[in-house]
């Protein structure tokens, strides 16, 4: 079930991370390795075992509609390094 | 007079007779920074003037004989993964190394309230992600018991700030082990709560369903006194069930029932070196000594909990970072691209050190089409038997005992450079993460190379008071938790 360096380069591009050849020489024995550990889980039956995503129980939680004002929009903005127009920040276009 | 072994308990009684001032204590704190921090590395930001500020504050209300309450005028450290209102929060990261959020995380403006004084943001794994805080973009925090030695992770600086003496307490996160580990390898009382217990608003997420908050101290019982202001329901948390709180501190004081405490065998296998063992072995006397029973049993599928963890905590992971994409968070890149798909690209190269890069791999690995049902669905079954090994488990016991982590602080650079040895270093710390169950880390015993040795104790959910109670008691009988690192003297 190891991991190949194709494999490697295509799970880094779904998870957008580019990575120098560097990286990649490194990191694909590095995740094999750990995947093949991970393999483990695989001599256990869990036919009818249902699974967990969370332990509290909670479901479906829901609170007043109440708008607060604190932050306030300004201190919001200047938390990005972005430069700001009319109140908003300027993003790089998305169609060129 | 010395203050490096001073519990918060001690220093309010000194407080409320006037025997020393809240604007001393806090001095004191920042010299120890100063003189200990070139050396130890536990903090990423010291907050200098505004500690001193908040500390004449609380002077005047100890003056009018007004003090909020116990942990007024008592200085602490924070985990820089805690936004505090115009401090610079950075994770640990340089993707964050210039965020200054605009608002506290609840459990932050609860510790203001009760007039706590925050004296540094302590160190950690970049987004909490390693068990020895060398994954931070700012540097390893060394342990002082011996400055080879790392200090554990990921709330490494904030116990090491405990044991330094630069503070009397801290709050840390705990997702696999990140604040029992640390408080084993540096001789400090670290709680993970039940997960959902405290409010994690405000807080930089790293695993959701595993994440949870909790203090560092020199003692339970001072744990228990921070436990009581942060613990609770908070209507920004949707996690945070509406289950009463107890009066921990009270509780924790209480005489010692004829507990039953189970020793899981899984826990004392062959990875466990012979000298926590032997000191594991003796605390577990000390409890026999107070009345309690010693039950021998398993927990099964706890050899799994690893492989569980390092899926589910990555792929929550992978989800959970990829906010950083230089646009809602992050500087974005050095050399802007022509096109967006680039940007995102180069923001995150540059922006997340190899441990991340690497976790949001396998957790992308793990969600990705074709191996869905193999890694995530499988490790969400497998965490489900786990959690029902520790509900048989305490249908005979109150509490488990084992020991922390099954060795004492490592060599830095010892596991760096396997991630894998690296992960297996939480062995004994995630199953109780992946059931949500609460969990106490107190000081037990030193190696003969004097490294500390710490000793676990796991309760049912929202039992808190039953931990911290074993933990005074075993306080009271007997004085680890009061020894003083080398560096302090």
């Amino acid at each position: 079930m190891s991991i190949s360096l194709e494999e490697v380069r295509h799970v880094a591009r779904l998870a957008r991370l580019k990575l120098t050849a560097d990286e990649e020489a490194r990191f694909a024995p590095q995740l094999a390795n750990i995947i093949d550990y991970l393999g483990m889980l695989q001599e256990l039956n869990t036919d009818n075992v249902p699974t967990t995503s969370q332990v509290t129980g909670l479901t479906n939680v829901t609170r007043a509609d109440i708008i607060s004002c604190a932050p306030r929009q300004d201190e919001l903005l200047a938390c990005s390094p972005l430069p700001k127009e009319d109140h908003q920040l300027l993003v790089p276009s998305v169609f060129s | 007079m010395s203050y490096t072994n001073l519990t918060i308990s001690t220093a309010h009684q000194m407080l409320s007779a006037g025997k020393i001032s809240p604007i001393d204590l806090t001095k004191h704190c920042l010299e120890q920074i100063e003189k200990t921090d070139p050396t130890i590395n536990a903090c990423i930001t010291v907050i200098k003037e505004q500690a001193i500020a908040h500390a004449e504050d609380a002077a005047k209300r100890y003056k009018n004989g007004e003090p909020r309450g116990i942990l007024d005028g008592i200085p602490l450290s924070i985990k820089d993964v805690f936004c505090i209102r115009n401090i610079r929060t950075t994770a640990a990261s340089h993707i964050l190394e210039n965020f200054v959020p605009p608002y506290d995380a609840t459990v932050i403006g609860k510790l203001k309230n009760a007039g706590a004084i925050f004296v540094s943001k302590t160190n950690t794994d970049e987004f909490t992600c390693g068990a020895s805080t060398e994954t931070s973009a700012f540097g390893v925090t060394k342990n002082p018991w011996n400055t080879e030695t790392v200090a554990g992770g990921s709330s490494g600086g904030s116990a090491a700030s405990i044991a330094s003496g630069q503070c009397l307490g801290s709050l840390g996160t705990d997702t696999g082990g990140s604040i029992r580990q640390p408080a084993a390898f540096c001789n400090v009382t670290g709680l993970k709560v039940t997960y959902g217990r405290v409010s994690r608003y405000g807080v930089i997420s790293m695993a959701s369903s595993l994440d949870t908050i909790g203090p560092l101290a020199r003692s339970a019982e001072d744990c228990a006194h921070l436990l009581e202001i942060i613990a609770g329901f908070d209507p920004n948390d949707s996690t945070t069930p509406q289950v009463p709180l107890k009066d921990y501190s009270m509780e924790a004081k209480k005489a010692l029932p004829k507990y039953r405490i189970g020793i899981p065998q899984e826990y004392f296998g062959d990875a466990l070196t012979e000298e926590t063992k032997i000191a594991v072995e003796s605390a577990a006397k000390v409890f026999e000594k107070m009345g309690c029973t010693l039950i021998p049993l398993s927990l099964p599928h706890t050899k799994y909990a690893v492989s569980v963890y390092y899926i589910l905590s990555p792929s929550e992971v992978s989800s959970n970072m990829s906010r950083y994409d230089g646009i809602r968070f992050g500087p974005g890149p050095k050399k802007i691209p022509d096109d967006l798909q680039e940007y995102f690209f180069a923001a995150r190269e540059e922006g997340f050190g190899d441990e991340m890069k690497r976790r949001i791999m396998i957790g992308t690995y793990a969600l990705s089409a074709g191996y869905y049902d193999a890694y995530y669905k499988k490790a969400q079954k497998v965490r489900t038997l786990i959690i029902r090994d520790f509900e048989e488990a305490f249908k005979n016991v109150d509490a488990l005992l084992t020991p922390v982590s099954p060795y004492p602080a490592f060599k830095i650079g010892d596991k760096s450079q396997d991630p894998l040895q690296m992960y297996l270093a939480d062995t004994l710390t995630i199953p109780s993460s992946l059931a949500g169950i609460p969990g106490i880390s107190l000081p037990c015993g030193f190696t003969s190379e004097h490294l500390p040795i710490g000793l676990q104790l796991l309760s049912p959910a929202f039992t808190e008071e039953r931990l911290l109670q074993l933990g005074f008691h075993y306080q009271t009988a007997t004085h680890h938790h009061l020894t003083c690192a080398p560096i302090t003297i």
